[in-house]
């Protein structure tokens, strides 16, 4: 992946993000990324690269520029809401001795 | 064991596919493992962040804080190696259309291809670390940034197209292995993806020395003859002897690299003597022999003055290659622009369609 703070959208051949869905019932996972001029070459261009053997049954091209990230790295007080929160998983709560279906 | 994959031992988790399905599993073990993190608010103290996460085994992402020579470093090496892939594709290529059966010649192809496709994927990791690939690009070009010099070797025969497979991508396998559990990430995750497409690489080449060593006279001698020239050029592959080597201490303290020259070199060495009594060939070394206290082959080193001669532009194809390089850049110029000027055309007509 490229960074998405240098937008290089001048450039004759911009740089595309590549996500691929390995199996139905899967979501897309990003792969890698690759310069084309249009969408269209694009996604030619990651069927080559990146689904030589068969790896996947669909495919996503973005163009790097596009995307907005959270934060410059990846661990600022952006995710910091969630970090006191533990009541959010099950594994918080007791369940008495004997309770089925919970 | 490192790349000792073929002698019919298909079973997952063995041989090299099982040491990088080991990294995979690990890379997402170590990205699940609570880290320590340093003293002060968090983000204040970036150096720090940086040594705990690759204290931790965990990765550096494109967009954490690096130090400067860490960036460098890892882009003149993720360059090089993906100079080589591109490079790599000539030796072979030169074989393709006199590959001695249609399935030969289609898997060469696929081959091919695929040094292609670990070009791009690594050209793509370096282009995290903030250069373009363009200034990549020129960069091989202008021969101011180097590839592996096993590709300023000659293809004199087909079976030198097998000794490429086992030899060369058997030493880059070894070399490989290990960069899947790189300190940086998206370095780590393309040699995943590399490294599990090489295995078949190694496989095809030992294949076709293994039918021309099991064949006519002449086609063992031709086997034979392979070996006896690729042998000490991909000893050399793993680069100079570790007292003259100069950025592995550096290297290793970062986790880009995980193991010295001489021991990579070592346990190439180590999985070669086997394979070579299997295939029937001799390995050109008069004095390789196993020795029980060291539990390894003693063997002769390759010739560095001659790696140092190739890696100077002095190889019997160094020139060749280049200007191989520049003509396919040149003569693809056209087909560049003409994508260009139609997604150019093609956008124009979406907007006048919008207006």
């Amino acid at each position: 992946m490229s960074d998405p703070d240098q937008p290089r959208a001048d450039s004759p051949s911009p740089l595309w993000e590549v996500f691929v869905r390995a199996r139905r019932g899967l979501s897309h996972t990003h792969v890698g990324s690759l310069h084309a001029p249009d969408a269209e070459l694009a996604l030619r261009n990651a069927r080559d690269l990146y689904t030589r053997r068969q790896e996947g049954v669909s495919l996503w091209v973005v163009p790097a520029a596009a995307i907005t990230a959270s934060s410059p790295d990846e661990k600022d007080a952006f995710f910091d809401p969630a970090a006191d929160k533990v009541y959010r998983h099950p594994t918080f709560y007791e369940v008495p001795d004997g309770v089925a279906h919970l | 064991m490192y790349g000792n994959d073929f002698a019919g031992d298909d079973t997952p988790g063995g041989g090299l596919l099982g040491e990088v399905e080991a990294a995979e599993a690990d890379l997402r073990e170590a990205a699940a493992r609570k880290r320590q993190e340093p003293a002060g608010e968090p983000g204040t103290d970036l150096s720090a962040y940086f040594t705990g996460v690759i204290e931790a085994d965990q990765k550096i992402e494109p967009r954490d804080w690096m130090p400067e020579a860490y960036r460098r470093t890892l882009i003149r090496q993720i360059a090089q190696h993906a100079h080589s892939e591109i490079i790599g594709m000539q030796p072979e290529g030169n074989w393709i259309s006199r590959a001695p059966s249609l399935k030969r010649k289609a898997i060469l192809l696929a081959k091919v291809q695929d040094e292609a496709g670990h070009g791009l994927y690594l050209y793509a990791a370096a282009e995290t670390l903030g250069i373009t690939r363009d200034e990549l690009v020129d960069l091989l070009l202008a021969g101011r940034q180097k590839y592996s010099s096993i590709f300023n070797y000659p293809t004199l025969t087909w079976a030198d197209v097998g000794a490429i497979g086992w030899l060369v991508d058997g030493a880059a396998i070894v070399n490989q292995v290990p960069l899947c559990r790189c300190s940086y990430g998206p370095y780590a995750r393309a040699m995943i993806r590399v490294c599990k497409e090489e295995s078949f690489h190694q496989r095809q080449g030992y294949e076709i020395l293994h039918t021309l060593s099991h064949g006519t006279p002449a086609q063992r001698a031709m086997a034979q003859d392979a070996i006896d020239r690729w042998w000490y050029p991909s000893l050399a592959m793993f680069g100079p002897p570790d007292s003259d080597s100069t950025h592995s201490e550096q290297s290793m303290a970062w986790k880009i690299k995980r193991f010295s020259n001489d021991e990579l070199r070592q346990r190439f060495v180590d999985m070669c003597v086997q394979q070579a009594e299997l295939l029937g060939v001799r390995i050109p070394d008069p004095d390789l022999r196993w020795n029980a206290e060291r539990q390894a082959y003693d063997y002769t080193q390759p010739d560095y003055d001659e790696l140092m001669r190739v890696i100077k532009g002095n190889g019997p194809c160094n020139r060749q290659r280049m200007a191989h390089r520049r003509q396919a850049h040149a003569d693809g110029a056209w087909v560049r622009e003409a994508a260009t000027a139609y997604a150019a055309k093609r956008a124009e007509k979406k907007e006048t369609v919008v207006a």
